[in-house]
Order: structure tokens, then sequence, then C-alpha cells
């Protein structure tokens, strides 16, 4: 009998309620026992109310003959024994047994299409990636002409994952036109926003898969250097990208010669240092520059004067890595997906105060409440959600009698608030409204580059104001200030960390006036 | 700083200089060696980038991941950012700065913890979230947290606590 199968998550999530520790009790059960089996680290499912959730690949004695993943978890190192006692590896009863991955509800209704093989595959292995469906996008770009690359992309609908949904194609048609000698592929990994986790997700589970996307971008407008800018703070990711990339050479997926067409793409990661606003486009190439991540004024575009002063494309993460599927399907395949003028699959994530907080892939057109409530599971404490956060720390707060909304950029945008990259935050009702809106304009007061003034002084500002507000000082006149204060920043800042703190603000006060009280004590400075 | 310090920073600085705009990069290798950019090092590496010292130094203040004094034995960052508040973050750090003596952008007396606000740590739907020498760890409690520091601590000072 050849020896059985077993995963265990080396995402970092995972790894953080005691994956790791769970993986060498199961290395060290089986050898104690003398049974030899094959552990492979993969990412995660993105189901962290059930990790660390371990699988077993159980040998071919299903109907079909197929093989299957059974799941069991959440598992502790206190159950790694009876699991050996259960059987687990021929998929043996056992209380923490989930049947099979598939068929578990929470993942069954998802559309996984970015995420196909995050927590499927090993990510360190380009075999196990090209025998998921992987590089057959490149493939498929290699018989292409360039504008064919565009156009497909163009086709797809894609819009941009990172916040600001502008169309993919168009950006890249614009810096395919530009005729210079070098042009940049750029990826933006600074997933900055509170609440975010998919890209550090697909980076560690499934690096090659933004690997092949921006090397089809490559291909797509004649660049042949890339990098990742990706934030210092996720050290697993990056060891995931640089062992996947040292891979993707070693197999001439990257290098002078991409599979043999003579075609060069060359790939390296470089890291933030702690910069909120190097997530912002201009920001980030400044700072892979080696400079102070200061925001660019625009015009020139950066895809027209980007890095180092060349045609660039900055896309997200989840952009890259939706590219190689539109590739691969088909433009009409993938445009299939969603709702309006939001095509495709999202890649949502569900955190803070929830039960079963994770990563849902679903087309545009699911409603939030479906999400909390059928995904989510509601709070994790039990108690009633009060207001959720979309899109990160610049999002507006969500109220319950706002739940129906759908996920969908204009739906948002119409409600005055906005989709970002697609993190959801909830709260319970012990929240405090006016102290989260003081920590928004605390939290830009810190991180703004000091290039413009809306966004430097008035942060600090708002803070007081909010202060004095909170301290019975002349609270409507103060109140009022704040509204006039929230509204040069929206008009007047150079970026959208200005531009956007605002929003969290105004939402609070429209929908939570009430906790904008006068109060004793003052609210104390947070971290 | 030290004599093998600053050989250290001219070493690291000649191999990367080369390096399309090399500046933060040859920072994350000097604190990744020294634990910390020395001010000293400012001069050396404006030199050998041909950059003003006012460039380098603007840079090095600019990111918060970059320290210019040596850290604790041990970094502990908790996370401050929205999703870890909805779960208590903020009892935490308070529970966190009296267990450990110092607050944030502080190190112990005795040099073993350095404690660090970090916003987001990506471990969103485990909030709330620290990162400790590079390890992250999730769904905290107090009780966890003192844990965590008590093992460094015996690590640290041997037998005697």
């Amino acid at each position: 009998m050849s020896a059985a199968t077993v995963y265990v998550p080396r995402d970092a999530s995972a790894l953080s309620i005691g994956a790791g520790e769970v993986a060498t009790a199961i290395a060290k059960e089986s050898s104690a026992r003398g049974i030899e089996l094959k552990l492979v680290r993969n990412g995660s499912r993105g189901a962290f109310w059930l990790e660390p959730l371990v699988e077993v690949l159980v040998p071919a004695q299903a109907k079909n003959g197929d093989q299957q993943r059974i799941a069991y978890g959440p598992v502790t190192v206190a159950d790694v024994a009876s699991l050996f006692a259960a059987d687990f590896l021929n998929g043996g009863a056992h209380p923490l047994c989930l049947g099979p991955t598939d068929a578990i509800a929470w993942f069954a209704s998802q559309q996984r299409l970015t995420f196909a093989r995050v927590g499927i595959v090993d990510p360190a292995s380009v075999a196990d990636y090209v025998a998921h469906g992987g590089y057959q996008g490149l493939r498929r770009a290699l018989s292409m002409a360039p504008e064919a690359i565009v156009q497909s992309v163009l086709d797809s609908g894609l819009r941009g994952r990172g916040g600001a949904a502008f169309p993919t194609g168009i950006k890249w048609k614009t810096v395919l036109e530009q005729k210079t000698q070098q042009k940049y592929i750029t990826c933006n990994a600074d997933e900055g926003d509170s609440g975010t986790f998919s890209d550090r997700m697909l980076m560690e589970g499934d690096p090659l898969c933004l690997v092949e996307g921006m090397t089809i971008a490559g291909l797509a407008v004649g660049a042949t250097q890339g990098y990742i800018y990706l934030r210092a703070e996720y050290p697993h990711a990056h060891r995931a990208l640089n062992t996947a990339i040292a891979a993707a050479y070693q197999a001439r997926y990257l290098g002078a010669d991409v599979l043999g067409s003579g075609k060069r793409f060359d790939l390296e990661v470089r890291l933030g240092a702690g910069a909120y606003v190097c997530g912002e486009e201009t920001s980030m190439l400044e700072s892979l520059e080696g400079k102070r991540g200061e925001v660019r004024v625009r015009p020139p575009l950066p895809a027209i004067k980007g890095l180092f002063g060349q045609p660039t494309i900055v896309n997200n993460v989840m952009t890259f890595a939706s590219v190689p599927v539109i590739l691969h399907q088909g433009a009409e395949f993938y445009k299939n997906f969603g709702m309006g003028r939001s095509r495709g699959t999202l890649p949502l994530q569900l955190a803070g105060n929830i039960k079963r907080g994770g990563l849902i892939e679903r087309a545009f057109g699911v409603s939030l409440r479906e999400l909390l409530y059928d995904y989510g599971g509601g709070s994790a404490t039990g108690r009633p959600i009060r207001a959720v956060q979309v899109g990160g720390p610049l999002g507006a707060y969500i109220p319950a009698s706002q739940f129906d909304v759908v996920i969908d950029y204009e739906a948002l945008t119409a409600i005055g608030a906005l989709l970002g990259h697609g993190g959801i935050v909830v709260f319970d009702d012990t929240v405090d409204m006016a102290r989260m809106a003081r920590y928004a304009m605390e939290f830009c007061a810190v991180e703004s580059c000091g290039k413009c003034t809306p966004c430097r002084i008035g942060s600090t500002r708002g803070v007081e104001v909010i202060d004095r507000i909170l301290g019975g000082v002349e609270s409507e006149r103060n109140l009022q200030l704040l509204e006039n204060l929230c509204e040069t920043m929206l008009q007047g800042s150079l970026c959208g960390l200005g531009g956007m703190t605002p929003f969290p603000v105004q939402s609070a006060l429209k929908h939570f006036r009430e906790d904008f009280r006068a109060r004793t004590p003052p609210l104390k400075q947070a971290g | 700083m030290l004599p093998a310090e600053s050989d250290t920073v001219r070493r690291i600085v000649e191999d990367m200089k080369g390096r399309p705009g090399p500046l933060i990069e040859v920072l994350h290798s000097v604190q990744a060696a020294l634990g910390y950019v020395p001010p000293d090092a400012v001069p050396i590496l404006a030199d050998a980038l041909n950059l003003s010292r006012a460039e380098v130094h603007g840079v090095v203040t600019f990111y918060h991941f970059f320290r210019e004094t040596p850290p604790g034995r041990h970094t502990v960052s908790l996370c401050r950012a929205e999703a870890c508040q909805s779960m208590g973050a903020d009892e935490l750090a308070e529970h966190a700065k009296g267990r450990l003596g110092v607050d944030f952008h502080e190190t112990t007396k005795d040099g073993t913890f350095s404690l660090e606000p970090v916003f987001c740590l990506g471990n969103c739907a485990c909030s709330p979230a620290a990162m400790i020498d590079g390890r992250l760890f999730g769904r905290l409690t107090p009780e966890r947290f003192d844990d965590l520091i008590a093992e460094r601590q015996s690590k640290t000072s041997g037998p005697k606590q």
C-alpha cells in the first residue's frame, strides 16, 4: 500500500492557532506507529473557524474511483493520537470528522475561480500547480498576440481588485501603447487594510497563480521585469513567494526564455517597511525606488510614467491572480459571473467579531446579510451585530438596517459605502462608534505621508475635534466643524488616504450619532 | 556603532548598491544583521549610494518598520487595527503594557522585550493577533499572552526564573 497523504496548512493564520504543532505531532505519531505518510503543507482552505483543518487523501475507494479528501477539524495536538486510533488515514469516523471537504456547505456554495487551488495544492510545487490546471493560461497567452491578450482581459470585464475598481484591460492597453524599451509589471501586495487577508492567503497557498498572472501581463504589454511589493508584516508570504519564484525559474516558467518562447520575464519580491500609504500606487512606486513613500501628483499616470519613469502596470495581487483563469477559460467564461458592471468573482474576507470567519469567494451579487449570517453565523460573542466596516480602515460603517445591500461596486457606492479590497469587519453591539471614528482620524494621522495638508493636518485636527465633542465642549458647533473638516479632506487630499478617511467618520456620524454624546471621562489615547 | 557594525554596514551596501533603487533593501539587510539601523550608519549609506544624509535619514524615519535603537531580545508586536479591536485588542494592549511595564515603542529595562504596535497582520479572522519575533499568534487572551511571555522570559534568563 502506498503512503497516505495528509494535508496540514502552513498558512500563517492556521499556524497562529496551532497548525505547526499539529503537523509535528502527526509526523511524530506516525513514526512512533511505524506508519509511512506523506505530509503536505498546503495553504488554508479559508475556513478559519475549522483551522487547524487536517485533510486526508483517502485512497481510491470512492464509488467513482476518484480519490477524495476527508476533513478533520479543528484539530489540536491532543486530538492527534485519537485520530490515528480512529484510522483517520482511511477516513475513519471521529468526532472531528467533517466528511469530504468539498461537501462542507461553507465551501460547496462558493464559486472559487481565483482561489480554485488555494488549500488544495502544495504551494512550493510547480508540478502540483500544473497538475491542477496551472500555467494553462500562460500557454494560451504565448500563442496570442499582445493585443489579443489585452483584449481578453478587457472583454472579461475584470476591474482592479485593490479597491479602485478601474478596468484592468484599459490600464494594460495604455501600457501596451507606450513605445519604450523598458516597461515594468508591479504587483501591489501591500495588503494593509484591516479585515483583509486574501492576498496573503493566495501568496502563501498558491503563489504560482500570482507569478503566472504577472508573467501573462509581461507578455501582454512587452515588459520583461516584474516586482512584487510585499508588506513587511507578511514574513510567511515572503518565504512562500521566494520559494515559488525559485521553482518557476528552475522549471523555465520565468527567466530569459519563458517556456522556450524566446521571451523574457524576470520577477522579484521587494519588501515594504510598514507604511500603510504605500498601498497607494504612486507611493508604492516611490517605495520600490527606495525612497520615502510619498504620493506622486497625477498625471502622469503610472501607465505612462511609472517605476523609474517608465510605463508600468500596477495591479493588486487579486487582479493578477484572476488573469490566468481568464486566459485559460476565456473572457466569456469569467464575464458570465457577476452582475451589472461588476463581473467575475470576488474573494470576500469575513473578519473581526464573527463566528465563522474566513475567505468566501463568490460572484458579485451576494448580499451582505448572507455573508454575515449564512456563512458567518452571526457574531463570535453571540451578541447582535451592530456595525460592519467594509473595505478596510477607509471604508464606511454600515448599520444593520442596510445589511441587505449586495456586494457590487455600484450598489455599495449607492449607499455611501465602498467595497475596497473586500474585507468585512464585524462589530457587535458593544462597539463605541465615536471611538471608531476617532480611530480613523488617528490612523490617518499616523499613516499620512505628509505631502498634502488636508490629510497631514486635517487628521490631527479631526482627533482633536472629536475629543472636544466627547468632552462636551460646544458639542453642536464642533460636530458641524467635524462635518466641514471631513468635506475638506475629502475634496482636497492628494490620494485616497486623506480623501477617504472621512468615510468611516461620516458614516459613524450619520448612522450612529447617538454615540457622539459627551461623556466622562473623555476617551483615552489609543496605541 | 561598534567597528564591527560599521564594517557590516559597509559590506552590505557594497554588495547591494548595484541594484535598482536599493536603499530600502539595504536598510532591511542592515536591520536584519544588527537589529536596528544605527544613526551612524546613515552617513556611510549616503556616501556609498550617492545620496544626501537627509535623504537616507528621511527614508529611515518614514517607515515604521525601521528602528534607530537596538530592540529587546524579543519583539512583541500587537495588532491595533479594527478587526482586532472588535475582539478586544484594546484590552489586550492595556494588559500587555501592564504585564511588561512598558508602553508602545519601549523596551523593558532588562532588555528582554520590545513592545510595538502594528496595523494589521492579516490574521483578521483569528483576532486579536500578535507577532513575536516573526511568529504569528491568533485568538489571543490575556492569559495566553502571559504564557507566551513567560516562556520567553525563562528561555532568556535561564534557570533562575
